[in-house]
């Protein structure tokens, strides 16, 4: 590398720049299509389930999977309605 | 057994056609039997890149819809007798393409070729889908740039989910990375994604590296696909993939910038 290019190197590096983006934006869209293809029927019929004793809403129900290097977390979060009285 | 080819890359304008071109000219020369199916529907341009445009009377909607048979619709390059080019239809829309009609012309070609390349639109909507849905081997087209690299790995994505081999449990498509508009010396200077780093983001074997260079839209402005341009480096480096894919071991070329001289290497160029 010449005498020149070393200076021009120090000063702009966007192509490493580009290149975590990338990295991040990468894994991200993997895990996301990584994901189970079970997970829609599954989230479908822990609802309707939980619908037969509790009245929620079908946005009530929210699932997150999350993935690292030794594990695979399933996160299920069901939002209870408030109690009688408080919304009438 | 014939292989059927898919040439991909989700984004557009990254050479794809350029590819599909010299890739099926240069397993042509090879003495291969090959056809090169344009998937693009209402927005042909292999037979432009081809050279043959004025040549076409029927398309490959013709052929799904029995309008006309394969023979009819095949166009015989002029250069090399083992060429053969399906075009895509100018008139009709991409709903024209049907998995049954693509899968039965794809089984007659198998018949009678060596190899069937599939030159896929860019997108991953119908044509795009139905070129990669049949297919054996992928060469992903990708340049040394975010957005090509990312909708790249979204290819890659539907190659493994959503094709035949996928949906019916057999080995999965060989994918292979073709990194083309490459320019050793922007990459020297920060200014470009490298070879190394694309391919540690995909995580795919390389196939070749295709230099940015004048020779491409020279080829294209005169319709002869650049591989048969010998002086050319992005003729020699199209040569060099088509030897790889074949089975050939050939060391990487115009990966590296060309070495300048003591004058060039201080001042830069």
């Amino acid at each position: 590398m010449g005498l020149l290019d070393y200076f021009r190197t120090s000063r702009s590096n966007s192509a490493s720049i580009a290149r975590e983006r990338l990295q991040i934006v990468v894994s991200h869209e993997r895990a996301e299509r990584n994901k189970p293809s079970y997970l829609p029927k599954m989230q479908k019929e822990l609802l309707e389930v939980v619908r037969k004793y509790v009245n929620v809403s079908k946005d009530a129900i929210s699932f997150t999977m999350e993935q690292d290097e030794n594990r695979e977390i399933l996160e299920l979060n069901i939002v209870l309605p408030e109690s009688k009285g408080s919304n009438g | 057994m014939a292989r059927t080819i898919v040439v991909t890359s989700g984004k557009g304008g990254v050479g794809k056609t350029t590819t599909s071109a010299s890739v099926a000219m240069g397993l042509a020369q090879k003495g291969c039997r090959t056809a090169v199916i344009d998937f693009d529907v209402g927005l042909r341009n292999l037979d432009l890149i081809m050279g043959c445009e004025r040549r076409v009377v029927y398309d490959f909607v013709n052929v799904i819809n029995g309008e006309a048979n394969l023979n009819q619709a095949l166009i015989r390059d002029k250069r090399c007798g083992d060429l053969y080019i399906l075009p895509a239809s100018q008139t009709r829309d991409k709903d024209a393409l049907t998995k049954e009609g693509v899968g039965q012309v794809l089984e007659e070609l198998k018949k009678d070729f060596e190899y069937v390349v599939c030159d896929s639109p860019a997108g991953i909507e119908r044509g795009a889908t139905l070129a990669m849905y049949f297919a054996d081997d992928a060469f992903v087209v990708t340049n040394p740039e975010i957005a090509s690299v990312r909708d790249s790995d979204r290819m890659l994505g539907i190659l493994a989910s959503k094709s035949r081999r996928a949906e019916q449990n057999q080995d999965p498509i060989k994918e292979f990375l073709l990194l083309s508009r490459y320019s050793p010396k922007r990459v020297n200077m920060g200014e470009m994604l490298g070879v190394d780093d694309v391919q540690e983001i995909l995580s795919m074997d390389l196939l070749g590296v295709i230099p940015e260079s004048e020779s491409v839209l020279a080829a294209s402005n005169s319709g002869v696909p650049v591989v048969l341009n010998k002086e050319s480096d992005a003729g020699q480096a199209y040569v060099d993939v088509v030897s790889r894919y074949m089975g050939e071991e050939l060391p990487h070329r115009f990966i590296n910038e060309e070495r300048k001289g003591l004058f060039g290497r201080l001042f830069g160029g």
